[in-house]
Parts: C-alpha cells; structure tokens; sequence
C-alpha cells in the first residue's frame, strides 16, 4: 500500500490533465464536473486506505520514492513522499474536503463560463496540496508550497476580465513570493549548516535525526527556523503579510472554502508542524511565532469587527484562526495546533460554503430580478434562515463551534491552545489572556454576522426577495457532512481532564500523533503542567468570554440594532479606521509598492538611458565630432591631394639629407 | 665630352621634376596622365643607367616590371577617362571632385 | 563518420547558406523550406552528441579534430582546433534545437529579401556553432567575429523603427569589447612563446597550464571579462541589450537572447575564468556585486517598461546576472546551476521572443497599454503564454527553477552569502513584473476593439512553441538528464579554476608588484627572466 503513495497526488494530477486539455472539447458540464470530483474522491479512498493501514501498523513513518529528480554532487533530490501519523491526517483532509467541496462547486459554478478551467485548476490545487503534505524533502514540498500558490492566483483571478481579481491574484502570488523569500533562504542555510556537519540534506526524516548537530538554541537554528516562518507568514497569511488573503475573496466561493480556509492557508502551520523538531531547538523562533499568531488572533478580529462583505469577515476570522495555530506552535503545543487546524477547516469550510450558499441564492435572485446588487453585502441580507433552512441550520452549527461552545469542535482544539498558552513550559498567562480576548471577539463577529445574514427583518430588495431559492442538494450536502463534523469533529481529541471525568476516554488524536511530536516534546521539555481545576478554569473563562460575544452581538445586532449605528458616529475616526482594515494597505503601498515603482522608473529613465546611454552616446557624439572637423580637410581635388604628397616626400627627403 | 652616368642622373631628375610640375599644374587628365608616364620614365632611365653603370641586371628587370605596370595602368586610366568624360563631357581634373564636402 | 561530426556539424549550415545563395531569390517559400530543412538535418547531425554517455564520466574535451591551419614559420601558428565537453554539449545542442525553431518563426515575419535572411540565420548558426567548439582562441574569436556580422544586419535590414541606431550600437559594444580581447589573446600567445612554454598554436588547454604572474593576470582577465561582460550582458554595459532586441526581428531577437548572450558567460566560464584564476580570485566580489546588482537591477526596470519586447530584455539582464552568480559561485552546484540555466534562459526566453512576435504579427505594435483582455480571444495563447510566465518567473516543477535554485544554493554555500540573499529578492521581483506584465496583456476586458479580431495561435505557431513546451517540462522535472552529463565537465573546470591541475607547481610569492624586484623566486616558470612581460 505505501509503495502506492504516489497515486494519491496522482489522480487530482490526472483529472487536472483531462480538464485541462480536452474540457473544452467536452460540452458537458456534469462529465466535468464528475471526472474533477472522481479523481479527487479516488485518491480520497486511497488515503483512507493508507491511513487504515497506518493505524494497525507498528512503523509510523513510510517513505516512497518514485525517482531522482536533482542529483549532483552533494545535492541528491528525490520525487519521494513520505506517510506519518501527521500527513496521513493531512491527506485525509485535504482529500476529503476537496471532494465535498468540488462536489458543491458543481451546483455552484453551474453555468459559469470556463466551467471545466475552473474545475482543471481546483483538481491542480489538490495535487499540489498533496504535493506539499507528502513531500519527503522540503523541496518537494516546496513544489507543493508554490504550485498552491499558484492555482490561488489562477483561481483568485478566476473572473480575470474583472480588474480587482487578477489584481488580487497578483497580489496572492507576490506577497506569497515574499514568504518563499524566507523559505528559500532557510532551505539554504538549512542545506548549508547541516552541510558543515557532513550531513548534506534536505530531507525530513533526515533532518529530525541529525538535528543534534546544530547548537541548540543557537543563532544558525534560530535564523533558519525565523525564515521558514517568514515562508509561513506568507502562506498562511499571519502578520506583515496578510493582506492578500481577504483580497483573496474575489475568487469564487468555493475556492475560497477550499483553498482560503480548509487547506491552503494551513500550510505554514503544517510547514512548521513537520519539521517540530528544528523549530522546538530554537526558544526565540518560538516565541517570535507564539507573539505573531496572538497579535495576528486579536489583530484580525477587530478588522472583522467593522466588514460588509459576509466573505470579508470570514476571511479575516481565518486569519485569526490561523494566528490561533501559530500561538499554538509557537508554545509547543503542535498536536492542540494541528488539532484546531482540524476542526477549523470543518468549520470554516462549512462557513464559507454555507455563505456561498446564500450568495448563489442572491445572485440568482437578484439576476432574476434583473438587478445589480452585491450579493455579498450583509446589509441586503437579513431573515435568510426562513428562506434557506438547511444552509441556516449547518451555518449556525458551525458558527457555534467556532465560538467554542462546550462539546462543539473547536471548544476542544481553542481549549487545549489556550490551556497549554497559559500552561506550558514555552507558555505565557500574556498570550492567554490575548487568545482568550481574540476568542471572545471572534464569537461576537461572527454572531453579528448570523445575526444580520439570518435573522432579523429581511433587508433584501423586495424585487428579488421571493426568488431566493434553497441551494440544490449537490450544495446543500456537503454543508450537511461539514457541520457535522464541525460538530463532533474535535471528540477525536478530548482532553484528559474531561475524559477522565466521563470515563478514560483517551484523547486519540494525541495518540496518532505522538510519534511525530512526543520525541521533541520530551527532549525540550515542553509540556503543559497544571491541576485539573487550573484547567476547568481557562475552560470556563473562555467558554464565559465566548458566551458574552454572542450576548454582545446579541444585543447589538438583534436586540437594539440602533447601538452600531450610534457607535460609528460617536467613534467615527475609528470606526473609518476598523473599516479600512487599519490603513495597513495603504501603509504597504505607500512604504513598498509606490518607493519601488519609483525606483524602477528612476533607475531606467536616469541611469539607462541617461547615465550609461549618455557616456556610449556621448562618446559616439564625440568622434562624430572630430571626424566632422578632420573632414574639411578633405578638399575632393586630385591636385591638392597630389600637392601634399608631394610636398610629404619633399621633407621626408629634406629629413634623410640634412640630418 | 663624356657622357657619364652623372649626366644621366640629371637628365632623369629634370624630366621627374617636369613630370610632378606637370601633374600638380595641369588640369587635362590626359596631360596629367602623360605627365605620370613621364615621371615613370625618368625612373626607368635611372634604374637603365645605374644597371650599366653598377653591372647588375636588377635594374633592368625592374624596368620591364614598370613598363608592364604602367600600359596597365594606360589601359586602365583611360578607360576611366572615357567613363567619366562620358558622364561628365569634361576630362578636366577640376571636376573630379566628387569626395569633396 | 564520427570522428568529424562537430566540423560536419558546423559547416554544414555554411554549405547551406551556399545553396541558399544558389537558388532564385523571388522564391520565399522555397528558400524558408530549405533552410528549414537544412537547419533540421544540422540538429540531427548533433544529437548523437546528446546521446553519447562518455560525457557521464569523463570530463575531457571529446570528438576533438586539429589540423594545422596557418603557419608562418615556427613563430606563429593557428590551428583548427575543436571539441567538446559537457559544459559546451548543452549549449552547442541548445543552438541547432533553436535554430530550426526560429525559422520556423520567420515563415509570416520576414518578407523583405527573404534570400539575404535566410543566408545570414545559417552564416550566424555556422558562427555559433564554431565559437562553441573552438578550442584555439585564435580560432575561437574569429567565429566571435564572424557571429557578430550577420546579427549586425539582420538588426539593421529587418530590424524595426530605430533599427540603424540599434544596430550600430550592438556591433560598437560588441566590438570594443572583442577588441581587447583580441589584444590579450595577441599578448597570452606571445608569452607563452617567449616563456618557452609547449606552444601548439593558440591551444586553450596549453594555456591553462600557463603559470602567469597575478599582476599580468590581472590585466589579461579584465579585457577577456570586459569584452564577455559586454556580451553576457552585465550591468552597466547592459544598455545595448534593450535596444538591440526590441529592433530586433523577432528570429533575430530569440537567436540573441538563446544562444549569443550564452557566448559571453560561455566565454567566462571556458576561458577568462581557468585562464587566470589568481586574477577572478582578486575580482570575485566585484564581479559578484555586478552580478546580484544586474538581477535586481534588470528585474526593477523591466518590471516599469512600456513595451512588451523591451520588458523581455530586462528581464534578461536580470536572468543572466543569475547565471553570472551561479559561476562566480565556483562550486560545482552553482555552476551546474548556471549551465542549467543558460539552457533554460535559452528556452524560456526564446519562447517568450517568440510569443512578443505572435502578438506583434497580429497588431504590429508592442505596447503593453495596447493590449489587454486576450485571453478571451485567444485561449490556446493565454496556456502557452502563462506556462511560458511561470517557467521565466522559475515555478518549481518548471525548468527556471531548478536552475535558480542550485544558483543560489551554490552561490550560498560559498563564499558569496550574502550576495546570495540579495540575489534570492530577484526571485520576488521576477513574478512581480511578469505576472504585471501577463495581467495587462491577457486579463482584464476586452476594450481595444483592435483587439476584438485577434486569431488565435495557427498550428505552425503551435508547433513552433511545443518542442519549447517540451523542455520546459522536462528540465523541471527531471534535470538528471542534463545534469549527468555536465558533472565531470564542471568538476574538471572547477579543478582548473581552483588551481590543482595546473602542472607547475604554484608559488604563490610576490603579489605585490612593488615588492617584485627584492623577491628571489619568479612567478611560474623559472627560467624566463622577461621581466617586461611583467606589467
């Protein structure tokens, strides 16, 4: 079965070349749509089968390489992927999220134009990703790593006739190439430093066995680990460079289910995840990623605060989400982290499908109506949840276990990061009270956003509100499957304190996972270390502060919908703030972008063409000149010319006779 | 009187010196051309006398190499003569001048 | 038969041009088939090269042929010399694959004196060919020259609006550069007569084994790398480049950016490099500065030009300065890297040429603010043009990015750190103009009703771009092929640049030239005592 790996990249790989090359030859929509998703529920089966196995199997790590691809010298590459504890989750979401969420896309694209581009490019995301989880080196992975980027830029700029999505693709690739920037550099360093130790490596396995040869928590390992993060920052959209990710939006919804909430934006978190060992030997690295994903956690949360656009919010809940997995790494809690990178694409992916959901509702109203509303606006929205019960029902499940009530998903994943914020070795009580205020927060925005989506009286125009239809079931059952997970995905990982009250049931996730963690955990000696009662009691505050977002946002948007109103005019600087997501576009525009158009055009118009154009022009103009003078000397007559030799062989002879 | 090889050298210094005049003053590209063969015949008759005067046939030799150089340079020069008169209707010098400014 | 594959090779484009020569001019379908298929025969011819496995092992020079060619007397002697070795294999066969391809391209392009072009594209394919091979330096800058006077007046006869300007001023730079080249070469031959040094013509591998004085080294390596520099091109001498390829035909501009800009890191790499080794020692930095300041130099100018060809051009400046690092790296990962990357730059490039010709065909102009919304009226365009994107911008998986990354894997590893970090933002910077200049081509609407009637690619057109496709996909994924075959060539220059297989003995004393008179040893061969040979 291992030796088969390669088939699970492989199918998505296969789809995508079908599509791509005869999708337009093949009129039919459900043919697309069917070959797209088949290929991706088939290297779902396999990794089912994989994983299975995996789990009855004494050896946890399995490697299957396929063949060469760099070798010289020292730099031996391998095309080899690599199943453990950890990717075999991966794969397992990967591929099961992206089946149920091109099975939504074949309700949802229906009767878009470039049905089977969009479908060629989401079956070529789902190779990369598998590329990037089961790479067995950091290149490979890193083939992975851009090649997501890539189907982001090609699927942000899906409507490429439209200025702002090709700018927001644009926009994906090059802030994401920032990232590899620091990804690079690492890889190099990382190449280098174990180099200097005879050990010419890039590979996983082999870079967790040799990792002793670095000085612990010394400056190389800290520089290294410091630019795989800034690789991360990139990728999974943390502070400086998150900015491309709510742009991100303009693709359509179910890529950014897929690719913006679900997959994609977890692989920084997954980047550091897999290579726990290097990060864990540099205390700094981790604290840096502990202090950015709070920041990033709360930072986000206030811009969710202000948004319109229902895609916007949930956007920049991911971005807090994710910060939540990185303060969870970056405190040695990797299985809490890779726990909630869990549960949050369930949950996330069923927000932003159940969105799409009611957007593809409006739009067909609005297109009914002969409209031209934004679809996307919460403030037309209102009430849906008589119009679209199915979509309300799975929207509000996960909204719950985003906001971490007791017994959903993330009540488990959000609960160990912050017990093990407040409690472990690498923790901080600071970095718990900021994840708990940033948990706080998200359930206040995303409460106002159900309140004003689903309850409430309806804002839509009255033209078009008694033609929103339900979502077809190609749509509506893969919100079903999500919610459901979202709801009792996290009872793979109980935590102790609760298992034991209800009877040993052991936190399973920690299980699968030990081999990959519990090694680096011991050797550094990171552990969460409390009482019970400690713990029930970071559990009830947070639990407490979720329960007063929702009442606040209760209050606010529901019970005395005035108060919003009011607030923006008596904080309206701020609010204009909150709004404009803190300026922090414009600062980058204005500090990066604009100083380095600047620059280019300077560069070309005076050094070009003046500097070094002018010295060869100058030149030129130069012997142009001389030659212009020496000219008149050129008289055209025979006799003058005739004269002067004459005149020449005269003195030379004068010369040779009176020396 | 003796006509010595000192004779000879002037009379071929005179008819050089005749032959450059006549090339730079006149402005008949025949005369002109005439006066080149001039010049190169007082050279032949400077290498003739010294040959004898010396005993090596050298000069001699060189002196059918000249004279065979300069029929070919007669055939030539006039062939170009008659070009350009018929360009031109002129063959005076004057009006070669085409490399002027 | 094989002993004289690489003279047959050669000359046989040279035999062509003769035909060409030969048959009625008015005929423009027949000369392009005839060169087409003499083009096809001259790549058939070298792909047994790209066959044979001894490159896999042995780094030596092969298929070697000498002849003595002019001799005056025991003091001056040249020789017809050739041969090659797995760093030239690459780019040697890089040239016949293009050539065809590119003639392919002229099929709607050139209708002015279809006879003089065709004569010419063979006449600059013979030149090529040859200045790859040479392994006498007299011989290898008279096919420098010679290579130089056909792309001169493809330029200037076929050439766009400022051709002239454009024109003069390629040959001038070029020129200068070869000039002192040629002094140095003048100069290296009568040393190594006067040393009393085995002398056989002007036989580059003789001449590796010179031990020369650092000081003479000096002087020697900067006119040999100024001359490549200007060739390569490098910043600041680059300013020819974006002149010369926008005037350029569009055949003229894809032999030009594939195969003449390789002459100039070919040139460092063969000869200025191994022949003064003390000298790049001592250059190193600067070159290296020059270097990582051209890729980010190249990549902001051409992320603001206007014109889509002017754009490519800067785009390699920047892509060259790569290459010109990944040498300078002097490990046998870097230079692998940059070899790599001349073929890739070769390929990428080339395409990207020729996809700026398919669009100029269609509209006759070049400016990006012209276009826009393409992708709708031409989709097989867009796939092509994208793929050909990400491999220039250097998508893993794609064949740019393997050579980048062993560039600056190699440049990393050594001592060029941090040149090497510089370096890594042209990685930034490349998908920045690229993915600019796509968007503002491909996307967007549809509003130039110039526009509105654009054919989409013809399946010439498509054949010209898929063996290119080709390639792009195989060297990203499995570089082996290429790679195998140069590892013993590039260990062995590497061996030469580093000094151990030279066959005297290096005492390395007196570097200061002050200091020369007191010191007891000489440089190198003891017994020359020349001391105004010594500059």
């Amino acid at each position: 079965m291992y030796d088969n790996l390669w088939l699970i990249p492989f199918f998505p790989l296969l789809g995508f070349l079908i599509n791509g090359l005869l999708g337009r030859k093949i009129k039919n929509e459900k043919v697309v749509g069917a070959i797209a998703t088949l290929a991706v529920f088939a290297s779902f089966v396999v990794s089912c089968m994989c994983f299975v196995r995996l789990l009855g199997d004494e050896v946890k790590t399995h490697e299957n390489i396929i063949g060469s691809w760099i070798s010289l010298g020292s730099l031996q590459v391998d095309w080899g992927f690599l199943l453990d504890p950890l990717s075999a989750l991966m794969i397992l979401n990967v591929t099961g999220l992206s089946t149920l969420i091109h099975l939504y896309s074949i309700g949802y694209m229906h009767g878009e134009d470039g049905y089977p581009r969009f479908f060629a490019y989401m079956n070529l995301f789902t190779f990369a990703m598998l590329m990037l989880v089961l790479g067995n080196n950091a290149l490979v992975m890193f083939v992975g790593w851009e090649g997501v980027g890539l189907c982001s830029y090609l699927l942000i700029g899906y409507y490429y006739e439209k200025k702002s999505a090709s700018d927001a693709g644009k926009k994906a690739f090059v802030v994401n190439r920032v990232g590899d920037f620091g990804f690079l550099l690492g890889l190099f360093l990382l190449f280098w430093s174990f180099g200097q130790n005879g050990v010419w490596t890039i590979n996983f396995t082999e870079i967790a066995a040799n990792a002793g040869a670095l000085e612990n928590g010394g400056i190389i390992v800290t520089l290294i680990t410091l630019c795989f993060f800034l690789g991360a920052t990139g990728k999974s959209a943390q502070i400086p460079l998150y900015t491309w990710l709510p742009d991100a939006m303009e693709g359509p919804t179910p890529v950014s289910a897929l690719i913006h909430a679900a997959t994609m934006v977890t692989a920084g978190v997954y980047m550091i995840a897999r290579m726990n060992g290097l990060f864990a030997m540099s205390p700094d690295t981790m604290m840096v990623i502990a202090i950015v994903g709070a920041a990033t956690a709360i930072f986000a949360a206030t811009i969710g605060f202000a948004q319109n656009d229902i895609k916007r919010v949930l956007a920049y809940s991911t971005v807090s989400q994710l910060g939540f997995m990185f303060l969870a790494m970056g405190i040695g809690a990797f299985t809490a982290g890779i726990f909630h990178l869990l549960t949050h694409a369930f949950f996330k992916a069923c927000l932003f499908l159940g969105s799409g959901s009611v957007i593809h509702g409006l739009h067909h109203a609005y297109h009914h109506a002969h409209l031209n509303h934004d679809p996307q606006d919460m403030r037309n929205m209102g009430g849906m949840r008589k119009k679209m019960p199915i979509t309300f029902i799975t929207f509000f499940l996960s909204t719950l276990a985003i906001c971490g009530l007791p017994f959903f998903s993330a009540f488990f994943s959000k609960d160990e990061i912050l017990w093990w914020a407040f409690a472990s070795t690498r923790g901080h009580w600071l970095l718990w009270l900021v994840g708990t205020i940033a948990a706080g927060m998200t359930a206040f925005y995303m409460f106002r956003l159900v309140f004003m989506t689903f309850f409430g009286a309806q804002k839509t125009d009255p033209r078009a509100k008694d033609h929103i239809p339900e979502s077809p079931f190609v749509m509506t059952f893969p919100l079903m499957v999500l919610a459901a997970l979202a709801t009792f995905g996290g009872l793979i990982g109980i935590p102790h304190v609760i298992g034991d009250l209800v009877g040993h049931i052991p936190n399973y996730l920690q299980q699968f996972l030990a081999p990959v963690f519990e090694h680096t955990q011991t050797f550094h000696g990171i552990e969460a270390h409390g009482a019970a009662s400690a713990e029930f009691g970071t559990i009830g505050v947070s639990v407490g502060v979720g329960l007063v977002g929702i009442g606040l946002a209760w209050l606010f948007y529901c019970k005395y919908p005035e108060i919003p109103a009011r607030f923006c005019a008596r904080f309206t600087r701020l609010h204009r703030a909150v709004f404009n997501k803190w300026y922090v576009d414009e600062l980058y525009d204005a500090l990066i972008v604009n100083p380095t158009k600047r620059l280019g055009t300077g560069l070309w118009q005076i050094f070009d063409v003046c500097i070094v154009d002018g010295i060869v022009n100058g030149v030129a103009r130069c012997i142009r000149g001389t030659g212009g003078l020496l000219r008149h000397t050129q008289t055209g007559f025979t006799h003058s010319y005739a004269m002067s030799m004459v005149v020449g062989v005269v003195v030379i002879i004068a010369i040779c006779v009176f020396q | 009187m003796i006509v010595s090889v000192y004779h000879y050298m002037v009379l071929s210094a005179i008819l050089f010196s005749l032959g450059t005049i006549g090339v730079l003053t006149r402005r008949n590209a025949i005369v002109v051309f005439m006066c080149i063969e001039l010049m190169l015949n007082a050279v032949n008759l400077t290498f003739i006398a010294l040959s004898s005067y010396l005993g090596n046939m050298d000069g001699q030799i060189f002196v059918f190499f000249i004279m065979t150089v300069a029929a070919a340079e007669a055939a030539v020069g006039l062939a170009l003569m008659i070009t350009f008169y018929r360009n031109r209707e002129s063959i005076d010098v004057e009006d070669f001048s085409l490399l002027k400014l | 038969m094989s002993e004289h594959i690489l003279s047959l090779m050669t000359f046989f484009p040279l035999l062509g041009m003769l035909i060409i020569l030969m048959l009625p001019g008015g005929k423009g379908g027949l000369l392009k088939c005839t060169t087409l298929v003499i083009t096809l025969i001259t790549f058939v011819i070298s792909l047994p090269l790209a066959l044979d496995p001894v490159f896999k092992t042995s780094g030596a020079m092969h298929y070697t042929e000498f002849a003595p060619w002019i001799s005056v007397g025991d003091y001056f002697q040249m020789n017809y010399s050739v041969g090659i070795d797995g760093i030239s294999l690459w780019l040697v066969l890089l040239t016949t694959f293009i050539m065809p391809i590119t003639v392919l391209s002229t099929w709607q392009a050139v209708d002015k004196n279809v006879k003089g072009f065709m004569a010419l594209m063979l006449l600059l394919e013979t030149a090529m060919l040859g200045a790859f091979i040479s392994l006498d330096l007299f011989l290898f800058y008279i096919f420098w020259e010679l290579m130089l006077i056909p792309m001169y007046f493809m330029i200037g006869i076929w050439g766009g609006a400022n051709r002239i300007y454009a024109a003069v001023k390629f040959f001038i730079y070029t020129a200068v550069g070869s000039l002192l080249m040629l002094v140095a070469i003048i100069y290296l031959y009568y040393y190594a007569v006067n040393t009393g040094g085995v002398v056989n013509g002007f036989s580059v591998t003789d001449f590796y084994n010179l031990n020369l004085h650092p000081e003479l080294q000096k002087w020697l390596f900067l006119a040999f790398a100024f001359s490549f520099a200007i060739k390569v091109p490098m910043f600041p001498v680059h300013t020819w480049l974006p002149d010369a390829h926008t005037e350029a035909p569009t055949a003229g501009s894809v032999i030009l950016a594939a195969v003449m800009l390789k002459m100039g890191t070919y040139g460092y790499l063969r000869f200025a490099m191994p022949l003064f080794p003390d000298a790049l020692q001592q250059f190193l930095p600067w070159l290296a500065a020059l270097s990582v300041i051209g890729i980010v130099y190249g990549a902001l100018v051409a992320m603001m030009q206007k014109d889509v060809k002017k754009l490519v051009a800067y785009s390699s400046v920047s892509h060259l300065g790569f290459v010109m690092l990944g040498l300078f790296a002097l490990n046998n990962i870097g230079v692998s890297g940059a070899i790599l990357q001349m073929v890739n730059h070769g390929i990428s490039t080339g395409a990207l040429f020729l996809i700026v010709g398919f669009i100029y065909e269609r509209r006759h102009t070049r400016l990006i603010s012209e276009f826009g919304g393409l992708s709708k009226q031409m989709p097989v365009f867009a796939v092509i043009f994208m793929i050909v994107t990400l491999s220039s911008i250097g998508l893993p998986a794609l064949n740019g990015f393997v050579g980048e990354f062993m560039i600056l894997l190699g440049a990393f590893e050594s001592e060029l750190r941090w040149f090497a970090v510089v370096a890594t933002t042209g990685v930034v910077l490349s998908a920045v103009y690229m993915l600019w200049m796509y968007q503002r081509v491909m996307f967007g609407k549809l509003d130039n009703p110039k526009n509105q009637n654009l054919k989409d690619l013809s399946v010439r057109e498509i054949c010209i771009m898929l063996p290119l496709l080709v390639f792009i996909f195989w060297i990203g994924v499995y570089p082996n092929t290429f790679l195998e075959k140069m590892e013993p060539a590039v260990n062995q220059a590497l061996s030469q640049i580093s000094g151990e297989a030279r066959a005297q003995t290096y005492i390395p004393v007196c570097t200061d030239a002050e200091q020369q008179g007191k010191c007891p040893h000489t440089y190198g061969v003891d017994a020359q005592g020349d001391a105004d040979l010594h500059l």
